[in-house]
């Protein structure tokens, strides 16, 4: 049977992907955003996921405004990095594993989420930089990855509810898939970030580290904020971090602190980082 | 379930946060040209097109004669304001060169080196840039004018 494992979050920032890709992580500026990441590559390297589901947003990539799906999840075979306008990341393609996404689809719908079923996609930083900060630059991706993609860029994005609510559909989803696979669930984006307006450069180290603590343990207050508390708090870009408790929700209703990151500035934001448990 | 029941008062509350666009129905729907253009210079032939003649290259597309003169400007907050999204105008100053970092100092009205300063610092305080309303209704008390001379209300 498959069972899901851990639960990782983390930002998904451009230039962090970029300071991978030129060779830059040892620079001054760089080398306090990745050795928080350290300790994940060697646990990563241990526990040798089957399966990564990788919740991400796309940034006018692979969706523009002709199609904007609320929840949409990868079925295809394999995704190829998107060109975002420098040419696509020399990176492995990321491959997917249809029978298990498939299976979650289908089973996410029954469960009364909609579902948007892509079969052809590239991806983009959102999804791939994540895969260089938990297993730096391999020739091929340790494991296979479904993504799912949320749209939190067109309002109104889903609720922190919802959110948390398909997190524990996907647990119920995964549970019933025959295989023994070891499942993680990824939850990327954010943290504090505004790339926009008269406001952009807004960092808010104290309630990053709020939004952190409460994703540990048995409480589910996070899942009540209103989508103004992050615009407000966390900058119009921190409402990606709604995307986090789709991974939270996947873990049951406690969890356990493995690793916690965070650091300011990285770019334009805030770095956050962190590995649980269900327990 | 808790997701507002009153969407009307859902949506003010997005213009009361000083500084900052929200990209609403209504944005999404008056820039959605604007937006589809941008997206078009992710394709390199698209971008050598932009590059010989931008004025032209924009009367392919049915935007407004001020969205194209912002464009044209290369005024982010004015695009902002026309229902211009800021991961689709990326594509135009990616086209330019310019770094997100580079482009986003130009909204704030800073120089590329203070922004950058100002990020390295830990990065612009949400004190005093969280509510208009706030901020009115504080002006006469104790409010800080530093914390809030770089940004304008949206």
């Amino acid at each position: 049977m498959a069972r899901i494992t851990a639960g990782v979050a983390t930002s998904h920032i451009p230039a962090l992907g970029v300071a991978v890709d030129l060779g830059k992580t040892e620079e001054a500026y760089w080398t306090p955003a990745f050795a928080g990441y350290d300790w994940t590559k060697a646990w990563e390297a241990e526990q040798k996921p089957d399966v990564v589901i990788l919740v991400y947003n796309d940034h006018a990539s692979a969706f523009d405004m002709k199609i904007i799906p609320t929840f949409a999840i990868g079925c295809a075979e394999e995704y190829e990095p998107a060109d975002e306008g420098w040419g696509p990341r020399q990176v492995p393609n990321v491959v997917g594993h249809p029978d298990l996404a498939w299976h979650i689809a289908q089973s996410l719908i029954l469960d009364e989420f909609d579902m948007t079923i892509i079969n052809e996609m590239t991806v983009d930083h959102g999804l791939t930089v994540p895969l260089s900060m938990m297993f730096g630059q391999p020739a091929a991706w340790p494991c296979k990855v479904i993504p799912i993609a949320v749209n939190v860029v067109t309002y109104p994005p889903p609720s922190g509810n919802r959110c948390w609510a398909l997190g524990e559909a996907i647990a119920r989803a995964v549970e019933s898939f025959p295989d023994d696979l070891n499942v993680q669930v990824w939850g990327t984006g954010g943290m504090s970030h505004q790339l926009q307006g008269p406001r952009a450069g807004l960092i808010n180290a104290p309630w990053d580290n709020d939004f952190l603590d409460g994703l540990v343990g048995d409480s589910d207050r996070l899942r009540h904020m209103p989508h103004i508390d992050y615009l407000r708090e966390a900058g119009s870009e921190g409402i990606e971090l709604v995307m986090w408790l789709i991974m939270r929700g996947s873990l049951g209703t406690s969890t356990r602190l493995l690793h916690r990151h965070y650091h300011v500035p990285a770019s334009n934001t805030a770095v956050g980082h962190i590995v649980l448990e269900p327990t | 379930m808790t997701s507002p029941r009153d969407i009307h008062a859902y949506l003010a509350e997005f213009d009361d946060i000083p500084g900052t666009r929200v990209y609403t129905a209504k944005r999404a729907r008056q820039g959605y040209q604007l937006n589809q253009f941008a997206m078009s210079l992710m394709k390199p032939e698209n971008r050598e097109r932009w590059k010989a003649d931008e004025a032209a290259y924009l009367d392919d597309w049915k935007i407004t004669p001020e969205q194209k003169q912002a464009v044209l400007d290369r005024d982010y907050n004015r695009l902002l304001d026309l229902g211009g999204n800021i991961y689709f105008l990326a594509k135009v100053f990616s086209t330019d060169g310019l770094s997100f970092l580079q482009a986003v100092s130009t909204m704030s009205g800073m120089s590329v080196e203070d922004y950058s300063a100002m990020m390295v610092a830990g990065g612009r305080s949400p004190e005093g840039v969280r509510s208009i309303k706030a901020n009115a209704a504080g002006a006469n008390a104790a409010a800080s004018p530093a914390d809030t001379k770089d940004v304008g209300d949206s």
